[in-house]
Parts: structure tokens; C-alpha cells; sequence
């Protein structure tokens, strides 16, 4: 069990980060959103793991740290916000500045440069879409 | 236990709550009530600092939970002294939004109280955890301050400091989650006490700790490789929100002090910051020296000079003596309110000068040029650190503080040549905006009378911490007694009675 949490947590955290390093907002909340869920598994993780143990003493022989589980449910519902604050922001800054760039600068990608335009924008508003929904 | 210790907080959020609601009321009204609210907490600020100095460690336990079960609330010298300095800020700020010429004006008032409150909780709590949840609170609130007013730098800059900081906040959770798992303990003196009790091989995942946690208050404090955010939000902020936010980066630099050198300067891991601070104080110095020399407009020479001062307060970090922390919550304070009142009296000069705004280039003479110029002048010289203004007493202190051998030449001989670096740097711009100029051409609206009120009492403030400084460097003494010995904060806090029925 606990190897398997670590893996995920891993596997989370890899790929979250590698998703934050690319140069499009919306991988970049991908990325942010998948290392918000690996962080919130580890910070749970960190009352140890039990089976059939309520977080409460005295109803069984084992019980689980209540405090972890408080914590990230917080941290769950922080997270949820500022994820949906980033992905208006991702949004509003498309808008804003023409493209989904993190830095704003246009640089089509290598997939586009043989489309039409229309069809790239077309494209890019699919992605916005998208992202509310992943939210 | 009082519930007084409440109001800093509850106090902005149902102010911003109520704001939210009227918000299609009338912008008088709404300016009024936020206002006199800020007004409010200034007064429970001076309150606090006054109870405080009377060396008295208020505690209040939420919820009646006895510590260290319960969250607390804890105001001791240092806390009150960081409402204050809060407190003054968005004083001054709002009345700088008395004049705002924005359209739609109508969420920016509660948006600062939010950020209040988010800043206000920081200060006061003394549960790990809920450092992170009024970090968020504040964070958000800065978000949408950072983009208030809309636009394509803006828009890029928020987009910058949003994810940097929502990286860095994942990282306060792995942190406080190391914490949590090897102590088993949010409550601050609890978990102090429980670090001297830790057994030594446990000892390097508790460092490991620190430092992710210090990772996070860097990001926050801006020093030397997590500054980059900084210059281009502070400098692309309106205003009043640019000068709010100077308290932003000195919420990072008191969650260090707080954290590691409260919780963390336990005898098994004493001392395991010092080799970070040193190159990262004088290395921020130095990128700050070369960006206040590079910038091309008035503002992001502010917010370099934002990071010049972070550097020279993390110096007094790594030096961690009572001396260095009073030389740095004097600088602290100097370094708040004067850049604050930098920002806005750009603003204004900005104004006057239409289209050219803050660019520091040759332009046509601006209306009132004679009493900006001064103005500008003063405060100037306040930022750099001239005599006879806080500025020169802050870094003083700092360099008398300084213990003899290679710090001593290494700190001194940097933050002098930064120094320097400010003085050219502001007197090219001075020069540049006030003497070098063609005719007056066009005639601006004036600076008017709430934009004067703010400016003027965020200097008159920065000039009355030299005036009494005696009162001023008496009351930072016992705080940075307080901090470098905090027996008395843990036994406040631990011995602390609930109400039992």
C-alpha cells in the first residue's frame, strides 16, 4: 500500500512538473492541478496509513490521525479555488494578449503553421473548453 | 484572553463582505466605510502595540480548544508591530483611492480588505497551518489586485505571479505535511518544543523541512533566485494596490523570522540557515543594485529598490543577533512606508507627465514640478539611505550589528556599493524628470488633496521614525529580545486557560 502511494504521488508529481514547464497556460494547469493532487496524497499520507480505522478514539482498537485528513480537506478546497482562478486568469490572459503563450509571445506551433487561421482559432477556444471542464 | 485579538481579522472581512454587497451603491459611500474601517484597525493596531509593550502575550484559543490542540491566535511585540505597519499601509492606500479616476472602481475597495485580512491573519496566528490558509487568503486577493484594472502587461504579469505562487503554495503543504508526519503538531510553540526533543537521526528530515519551508517564504520575500516575479507585477499594479503591497514581501521575510527563527533554531538543527542566507542576501543586493541601475521607468527602479531591501533584511536574518533584529524591524518599517509613498508619488508625477507617465526620459515640465520635485527629492534620499532620514539609521544599525571578520567586510562593503548604486540611479531619475525638460506645454489636472494627505503622512511617518527614535528603538529592542529568546512567547502560549464549564 504505501509503495503504491508512493508511486502515485510520484508519478503525480513528475508529471505535473513537466506539464508546468511548458510554454502553453493550459498544460501549465494541467501541471498545476496534478501537482495540487499529488501534494494533498502526500500531505494525507503523512497521518499514516491505516485500514478500517475510523478517525475517532475509542470506537475500535486502531483509529487514524483525524488532523491530516482536516488539513486536506482545506488544502483540496484551496486548491480547487485557485485552480479556478488560474483558468479564468488563462483565459482573460488569452484574450487579453491574443494567445495562450505563458509569456505572451506568438510563436505558432509547428502544427498550425499549415492550418488556416481560422481554423487555429477555432482550435485554441476548443482548448479553452476544455479547460473549464477539467477544472 | 480578550476578543479583541479577532477584530484584525474579522474586522476587514466583514468590511469587504458589506463592500461586496454595496457595491452598486454610490463610490462615495463605499469609499467612506472602507475608510473608516481601516481607521479602525489602525486604532486596534496601536492598541496592540501599546498592550504588547507592555510585555504582555496576548493568546486567544479559537473555539475554546485548549493549546496546543486548538488553533490560536497569539499577538506578542512582533505581531503587533507587523499590524501596524499593516495597518498605516492601507490607511494610507485607500485614501490614495479617494481620487481614483478608474471606471470601474466599485470591487477594488473590498479587494483591499481581503488582502488586509489575509496579511492581518498572517501575523496573528500561531498554528503552521493556518499560516498557509491566510497566506492563500492574501494570495488571492492579490491575484485579482495584481490584474485590477485590466490590460495586456497586466494580464502577463498576474499570469507570472499566479502560477509561481500557486507552486510555491504546493510546496508549503509538502513542507508543513514533512512537519505534521515527524512531529505530529501544528500548533507553533508546540512544535518548537517538540523540534529540541527530536531525535538526531530524524534531525535531516526536519531540515529538509525548514528549508522547503524557507523555499516558500524566499518566494514570497523575493530573494535572489524567485525575485523575477516582482519587478514586473509591482510596477504594472495600479497605484494604491503597488503600494499595499509592499507589506507583501515583508510577510515572507516575518514568516522566516516566525518560522525558522522561532520554531526551527532548536539546538539539533541550530544554525542550518546561515549558509543560505549569507549568498542569498548578498547576492538579491547585488541583482537589486543592477536592476535599480538598468530601469527604464520610475516604477520598476521601485520595485528593484523593493528588492535591494528584502536583501538587506536578509542579511540581518543571517546574522540573527537581538541587535541585527532591531536594525532589521527598523529598516523593516522605514523600507514599508517610504516605498509605499515612492509608488504613489509616482502615480502622481506619472499623471502629470500624460503620456510619457513613468518613463524616464526627457519630457515637457510638469505642472507642479517644484513641489514634486522636493517631495520626490525627500523620499528619495529616505529610500537610498542618506542622513539624515530612516533610510541611513536602518542600514546603520544594520552594519554596527554586524559581527567582525569576512561578514563584516562582505556586507558592508555591498551594501554600501549598493547603496551607491541607489543614489546614481535616483539622481538620474530626479535629474532626468525634474531639470532636464523642455517647456511646460500642456497643463494636467493637479495633484489633489486626498493623493497629497496619503503621500504626505506615509513621509511624515518614515521622518517621525528618526524623530523618536528612542521610543521607536526601545519598544524593537524587547521585540528582538523577544524573538531571539521566546521562552516567554511558548510559555504564553502553552500555559494558556479555556473556559470550562
Amino acid at each position: 500500500m504505501e509503495l503504491i502511494l508512493a508511486i502515485v504521488i510520484a508519478v503525480l508529481t513528475g508529471t505535473g512538473i513537466y506539464l508546468m514547464l511548458r510554454a502553453r497556460t493550459f498544460p501549465v494547469v494541467m501541471g498545476l492541478t496534478l501537482f495540487t493532487y499529488a501534494v494533498n496524497l502526500f500531505l494525507f499520507s503523512m497521518g499514516r496509513l491505516h485500514y478500517n480505522a475510523p478517525p475517532v478514539i475509542n470506537m475500535s482498537e486502531t483509529y487514524t490521525d483525524p488532523l491530516p485528513q482536516a488539513l486536506v480537506l482545506t488544502a483540496i478546497v484551496i486548491g480547487f479555488a485557485m485552480t479556478a482562478f488560474v483558468v479564468v486568469l488563462a483565459l482573460r490572459a488569452r484574450a487579453d494578449i491574443g494567445n495562450d503563450h505563458v509569456d505572451g509571445i506568438d510563436v505558432p506551433r509547428p502544427e498550425e503553421l499549415a492550418e488556416e487561421p481560422s481554423e487555429e482559432v477555432a482550435k485554441k477556444d476548443k482548448s479553452a473548453d476544455t479547460e473549464e471542464e477539467n477544472s | 484572553m480578550s476578543h479583541l485579538l479577532l477584530t484584525p481579522i474579522l474586522l476587514p472581512a466583514l468590511t469587504a463582505v458589506l463592500l461586496v454587497f454595496l457595491a452598486r451603491t454610490s463610490l462615495k459611500v463605499t469609499r467612506v466605510i472602507s475608510l473608516a474601517s481601516a481607521f479602525a484597525l489602525l486604532l486596534v493596531a496601536i492598541v496592540f502595540v501599546l498592550q504588547s509593550g507592555a510585555n504582555t502575550i496576548e493568546v486567544y484559543a479559537l473555539g475554546n480548544w485548549a493549546p496546543p490542540f486548538g488553533i490560536v491566535l497569539v499577538a506578542d511585540r512582533l505581531s503587533s508591530l507587523m499590524l501596524l505597519v499593516n495597518a498605516v499601509l492601507v490607511v494610507a492606500s485607500i485614501i490614495f483611492t479617494f481620487n481614483w479616476k478608474a471606471e470601474r472602481n466599485d470591487n477594488l475597495q473590498p479587494l483591499i480588505h481581503f488582502l488586509t485580512m489575509g496579511v492581518n491573519g498572517a501575523f496573528l496566528t500561531g498554528d503552521l497551518f493556518n499560516l498557509f490558509v491566510f497566506f492563500e487568503i492574501m494570495l488571492i486577493a492579490s491575484y485579482a489586485l495584481t490584474i485590477f484594472g485590466g490590460g495586456k502587461e497586466r494580464a502577463k504579469a498576474g499570469l507570472h505571479y499566479v502560477i509561481l505562487n500557486l507552486v510555491g503554495s504546493s510546496f508549503f503543504i509538502i513542507g508543513l505535511g514533512v512537519v505534521y508526519g515527524m512531529l505530529g503538531t501544528m500548533n507553533m510553540a508546540d512544535l518548537a518544543f517538540k523540534v529540541s526533543q527530536i531525535p538526531a537521526e530524524s534531525a535531516p528530515i526536519i531540515a529538509a523541512a525548514s528549508l522547503v519551508l524557507l523555499l516558500v517564504f524566499g518566494l514570497k520575500a523575493a530573494v535572489l533566485p524567485l525575485y523575477f516575479w516582482l519587478p514586473r507585477a509591482y510596477s504594472n499594479a495600479i497605484a494604491p494596490v503597488a503600494a499595499l503591497f509592499a507589506i507583501m514581501t515583508k510577510v515572507g521575510i516575518y514568516s522566516i523570522v516566525r518560522v525558522h527563527g522561532m520554531i526551527f533554531n532548536q539546538q539539533p538543527i541550530a544554525g542550518l540557515l546561515e549558509p543560505w542566507l549569507w549568498p542569498i542576501a548578498l547576492l538579491t543586493i547585488i541583482a537589486g543594485s543592477i536592476g535599480v541601475l538598468g530601469a527604464k521607468k520610475i516604477r520598476i527602479q521601485i520595485a528593484y529598490a523593493i528588492v535591494i531591501s528584502v536583501g538587506t533584511m536578509v542579511a540581518a536574518l543571517a546574522i540573527n543577533t537581538a541587535e541585527a533584529m532591531q536594525a532589521l524591524f527598523y529598516y523593516l518599517m522605514h523600507s514599508t512606508w517610504i516605498t509605499a509613498a515612492l509608488f504613489l508619488l509616482t502615480e502622481v508625477i506619472a499623471m502629470q507627465r500624460g503620456s510619457m507617465a513613468d518613463s524616464i526620459v526627457r519630457g515637457p515640465q510638469i505642472r507642479q514640478h517644484t513641489i514634486l520635485a522636493v517631495y520626490f527629492f525627500v523620499a528619495a534620499i529616505a529610500l537610498v539611505g542618506m542622513p539624515p532620514l530612516s533610510g541611513f539609521f536602518g542600514k546603520v544599525l544594520l552594519l554596527q550589528a554586524t559581527p567582525a571578520g569576512a561578514a563584516q567586510i562582505w556586507l558592508w562593503t555591498i551594501i554600501l556599493v549598493g547603496s551607491l548604486a541607489t543614489i546614481v540611479a535616483f539622481g538620474r531619475t530626479g535629474s532626468t524628470i525634474f531639470w532636464r525638460v523642455t517647456d511646460l506645454k500642456d497643463s494636467k489636472p493637479k495633484v489633489s488633496k486626498s493623493s497629497w494627505i496619503s503621500i504626505s503622512s506615509l513621509m511624515l511617518l518614515t521622518v517621525s521614525l528618526v524623530v523618536f527614535a528612542e521610543p521607536v528603538l526601545g519598544y524593537l529592542a524587547d521585540l528582538s529580545e523577544q524573538i531571539v529568546n521566546p521562552t516567554h512567547y511558548f510559555n504564553a502560549v502553552l500555559s494558556t486557560e479555556v473556559k470550562t464549564r
